[in-house]
């Protein structure tokens, strides 16, 4: 079931959210690693989620809620602060890539990896999207 | 227009190992005491570029890195298309040796990048008086796999594409652009299956944690540099390996990464030139 996004777990990437399919759209290199690529990725941070889909490599759209079950083909599961850390500006060593919160277990991915896996270097593009202006 | 080229000389070895004959590339470029370098798994010997041409070194050290068989010029064995490439620790170890020997190096300094940071335990371990020193980069006696490396080879997703995008965040967010995409470029060119069988003994075969503490620096001086922002081998993993090992000299490297040679030569060099220096001074 769905509810309306509160302010709260996802207020801080809020306005990065609104603004990911025009800085994906606007990004050459990265539309191109994604081209073939059509899926849909869940960002489950605590309590709520981000439903992306993705048709050739844009975003086409970007849905925030909260889902009781895993919505999209594979999903990321993380705490809040978790999240707010990968996600911060300039984060400091070990904080700065997907894989190293997924070697210490404060990331999980469930569902289909294979979209995942197969664009590796988009998704870290998409992420790297995501991330506050460095300060 | 403007050229230059560049002081590295490239030719093939004809190694008969392991009962197989190896047509092995590599490298060399300086004069001196012999440092031979050791890639990380699924890249090869180019990733040691910035060290070839830095006269600082070239001017005291005879630099050699060679291609493992199944790596960049190097190729696989007669017969690789009906076997799965793996490589162990034996074979890792006896294959260095093979080299030293078929190129007559005389009690060289060996320098190894993660999976050759591991090597280097096993021959300080199995050949302690065979040395001048030895040098492990991003070195652990142990990494637990942390994402299922048969992602790696599967017909439906790329090799060489899926090999960069697990190894990208291992480069530091301080590294050149030019050197952090070089140094993946060499992942995109990896073999089917390379990186995977390399990781066979960087996460199952190559398990030294208990044996390292026979370790002898008397014997064989071991200095260990770790990137701060290696996840991999982290600095911790790189530190455990030196609390077992009495006399191992251990630094943590600021703004680097896994490839430090590779993903930022310059800042790297600042690192490996007093320990360098510091063999060279042992005679």
């Amino acid at each position: 079931m769905e509810r309306a996004s509160q302010v709260g777990d996802l207020a801080a990437i809020g306005p990065r959210l609104a603004g990911l399919a025009e800085r994906i759209a606007g990004d050459a290199a990265l539309l191109r690693r994604g081209r073939y690529l059509n899926t849909s990725c869940q960002l489950i941070i605590g309590v709520e989620s981000v439903l992306l889909r993705i048709i050739d490599g844009r975003v086409a759209e970007v849905r925030q809620g909260s889902f009781a079950s895993l919505s999209a083909v594979f999903a990321i599961i993380g705490q809040p602060a978790v999240w707010q850390r990968f996600l911060a500006a300039d984060p400091p060593p070990g904080d700065h890539d997907l894989f190293a919160f997924l070697k210490r277990r404060e990331l999980r991915v469930v569902g289909d990896s294979h979209p995942l896996m197969s664009h590796l270097l988009y998704f870290k593009g998409v992420f790297a999207c995501l991330r506050e202006a460095p300060r | 227009m403007t050229a230059a080229i560049e002081p590295i000389i490239g030719r093939y070895l004809h190694l008969d190992y392991a009962g197989r004959d190896h047509r092995i590339y590599f490298e060399t470029a300086g004069e001196g005491i012999p440092l031979l370098c050791l890639h990380t798994a699924g890249s090869d010997g180019r990733q040691y570029r910035g060290l070839m041409n830095a006269a600082a070194v070239t001017g005291r050290f005879r630099v050699i890195a060679f291609d493992m068989p199944w790596h960049g010029k190097s190729s696989p064995p007669a017969g690789w298309q009906d076997e799965e490439y793996r490589l162990t620790a034996d074979g890792y170890t006896g294959l260095v040796m093979a080299v030293i020997g078929a190129l007559g190096l005389d009690r060289p300094v060996v320098m190894g990048c993660s999976i050759g940071g591991r090597v280097v335990l096993h021959l300080a371990l199995r050949h302690p008086r065979a040395f001048r020193a030895l040098i492990g980069l991003e070195s652990s006696a142990h990494v637990e796999p942390y994402y299922d490396t048969s992602w790696l080879h599967r017909g439906d997703v790329h090799g060489g594409e899926v090999a960069a995008g697990a190894v990208s965040g291992l480069v530091a967010p301080q590294a050149p652009i030019a050197d952090r995409w070089e140094t993946l470029w060499h992942y995109m060119q990896s073999g089917p299956g390379v990186f995977k069988g390399d990781l066979y003994f960087y996460g199952i075969d190559g398990d030294v944690r208990d044996e390292i503490g026979r370790i002898d620096t008397a014997q064989c001086p071991l200095y260990l540099l770790t990137g701060e922002y290696d996840y991999s081998c982290t600095p911790e993993d790189t530190l455990a390996v030196a609390r077992a090992v009495p006399g191992a000299r251990v630094t943590i490297m600021k703004e680097l990464g896994h490839f430090p040679m590779s993903e930022n030569p310059a800042l790297f060099l600042s690192y490996l030139e007093p320990v360098l220096a510091d063999i060279a001074s042992r005679g």
